[in-house]
């Protein structure tokens, strides 16, 4: 800028001219140079795969001859395969079982997360910092080591919790057995998100103005109803966006269900989506049928979390009018 | 306010105000709640700290240890290190070779990614051009697509290509980050001032330079937001590696661990080893990031900020 100091008067005239009639050819080519490397690999990594997986979905691979030695085509099937995944069991009940796992799992995830924000985020409340810190830890602890840590704690043998409840009137029991292997990922789901969702709540908490609820208090209301009347719906936003983040997440659900899969004979193969489409890739070779999972699991999630942000701002919406 | 003010005629009108709590039983009904908060937290607290401590615990026992003492405290030996040995020259010091991997991957990934994220976003923040408001709803709508549908469409691409089972096939897709560039729309729409770039430019500054020189400086706090974010989706990110990797040298610390948890059968020590190798790739990373903490919440408020 101290160039700028020694210009003098004569200079800065056509200097003006030239920055200007340079503007109109910046104007594309200076924001297409600061996007063209990002968007080339956006466009790589991720719309062709799309292009491809919508594309190699429509065909099938087909063994002439006799088995073995045959050699394999492809040929054109179209929706064949959306047909053949939406009528298969494995298929829906692995759905349908992400769906029921949402269901349970994200409102008592948010809850929690919910809950933990207001208090930390109440004044009366002590060692807030560290409250903080200790809840938000688990997020950067891999849903695979996460699931392995969480594995050993269900184990009977190796796990104290198991161990503990054995000596109490709870007794036995069997956290990857049938009724509870569902509810054990469940757990540990929660146990990996609560504290970056409470982070993404308590920010927000943080964000809004202090003097709002002094008012409110000196109308006479108390803690409780300026939590509950003031500061939930004024960071309802942040509620919406960890709740599209969670329908995401649980519909892409993988680690968790495939390490512990050596531990429980309850989860299949086919326990998530996820996980059928890349047993159906990478064990049963069908990679046609399993990008017809996958286009199918991304469409579903976006209907999802796009039917969950017009409902919650539809709702929004309600309650101001 | 200061102590001094205390004693002070403001100060006992301070006193009464407080007095004047809302409800008659106040105090005691706030004293309980307080209490009851409290307790709630601990709770919680115990839930998210628990785990952690058993692999604390569990990293200074033997395999036999591990199956025979109460897991939530210390056994009769301490093997730590002879764990932590097990751990570092077990099948040739490979795990050595995952921690190089994962700083490569999640490490160079990210740098790379939120230089990338932060070109774009101050591109899309900053200039005016047509079709900018489509270019970024479609970046946008790559947040909602899962990492996992696209992993598998892109191994099979990557395999024509001779390109899967190649440190490319992990680093690459790693770089994209489109939540990155959104929080680099925010940042450089709220904190780049216009006035300063228009200035650089009648200083004959050119646009690069601009971006370099000034626009990266204005935003090095948002980048280390950024950074942390990208960083940790691709330590955590387990598909992609899973799905394009089958040589156990190109392995992250995760795919390499998840490799060990499915060998018990055949080397029972692989339980301490597994146990002591969370623990070496777990603790240093939380120690890290919680010391980063402030960066971590601001980037949360802006990703909440718009949505």
């Amino acid at each position: 800028m101290s160039t700028a100091a020694v210009v003098t008067t004569e200079e800065v005239a056509p200097q003006r001219a030239r920055v200007r009639r340079g503007r109109s050819s910046r104007k594309i080519a200076a924001p297409l140079l600061f996007l063209t490397p990002f968007l080339l690999l956006f466009a790589v990594f991720i719309l062709i795969p799309i292009g491809y997986s919508i594309y190699i979905s429509l065909f099938s691979v087909s063994t002439s001859g006799l088995g073995l030695s045959g050699a394999t085509s492809q040929h054109f099937v179209g929706l064949h395969n959306y047909g053949t995944a939406l009528t298969d069991p494995a298929f829906t009940s692995g759905v349908l079982r992400m769906l029921l796992f949402g269901v349970v799992q994200i409102p008592v995830m948010l809850g929690l997360a919910l809950t933990c924000a207001l208090l930390l985020d109440w004044g009366r409340v002590k060692l807030r910092r560290f409250f903080r810190l200790a809840f938000f830890l688990p997020y950067g602890i891999p849903g695979v080591l996460a699931a392995i840590l969480w594995g050993f704690l269900y184990v009977p043998g190796i796990s104290p919790i198991v161990s503990i409840l054995g000596h109490t009137p709870v007794g036995h029991v069997d956290f990857l057995g049938q009724n509870l292997a569902l509810w054990s990922i469940a757990n540990i789901v929660t146990w990996e998100y609560t504290g970056y969702n409470m982070l993404i709540i308590f920010a927000a908490l943080q964000a809004l103005p202090r003097d709002l609820f002094e008012a409110a208090r000196l109308d006479g209301a108390t803690d409780w109803k300026v939590a509950t009347r003031v500061k939930i719906p004024l960071v309802f936003p942040a509620l919406v966006l960890t709740g599209v983040f969670s329908i995401i997440g649980t519909l892409q659900l993988f680690s968790e269900p495939e390490v512990m899969r050596t531990l429980s004979g309850t989860i299949t193969s086919t326990y998530t989506p996820n996980l059928m489409a890349y047993t159906q890739a990478f064990t049963f070779n069908n990679p046609n049928y399993a990008a017809a999972i996958a286009v199918l699991l991304a469409v579903g999630t976006f209907i999802l979390s796009f039917g969950f942000l017009k409902f919650t701002q539809r709702r929004a919406a309600a309650a101001v009018a | 306010m200061s102590a001094t003010t205390l004693g002070s005629p403001r100060g006992s009108e301070r006193r009464r105000a407080r007095n004047r709590s809302p409800e008659p039983g106040g105090a005691s009904r706030v004293q309980a709640s307080q209490v009851l908060a409290m307790a709630f937290l601990f709770v919680m607290g115990l839930y998210f700290l628990l785990p952690v401590w058993w692999l604390v615990v569990s990293s200074t026992k033997t395999t036999g240890g591990l199956f025979s003492s109460f897991g939530f405290w210390f056994g009769h030996s301490f093997a730590l290190f002879t764990n932590v040995r097990g751990v570092f020259t077990f099948e040739g010091s490979i795990f050595i070779q995952w921690i190089l991997n994962t700083i490569l991957y999640a490490g160079v990934g990210a740098v790379v990614g939120t230089l990338l994220s932060a070109s774009a976003g101050f591109a899309l923040a900053k200039y005016r051009f047509a079709g900018r408001e489509l270019v970024f709803s479609v970046i946008l709508g790559g947040v909602l697509i899962p990492g996992t549908a696209l992993a598998l469409p892109l191994y099979l691409l990557m395999s024509k290509f001779g390109l899967t089972n190649t440190i490319w096939s992990v680093l690459l897709p790693s770089m994209v980050s489109p939540f990155g560039v959104y929080l680099a729309r925010v940042y450089a729409g709220s904190s780049v001032p216009e006035e300063l770039l228009e200035a650089a430019r009648v200083d004959g500054a050119g646009e690069v330079r601009i971006f370099r020189t000034i626009v990266l400086r204005i935003l090095s706090p948002a980048l280390v937001t950024i950074f942390l974010f990208q960083f940790v989706a691709i330590w955590t990110n387990f598909f992609l590696p899973l799905v394009m990797l089958s040589s156990t040298r190109l392995y992250p610390i995760t795919l390499g661990l998840y490799t060990w948890n499915t060998q018990y059968g055949q080397t029972p020590n692989l339980y301490a080893y597994v146990v002591t190798g969370a623990m070496i790739s777990v603790i240093p990373l939380i120690v890290a990031f919680l010391s980063l903490q402030r960066f971590w919440r601001s980037g949360l408020t802006a990703g909440s900020v718009k949505l």
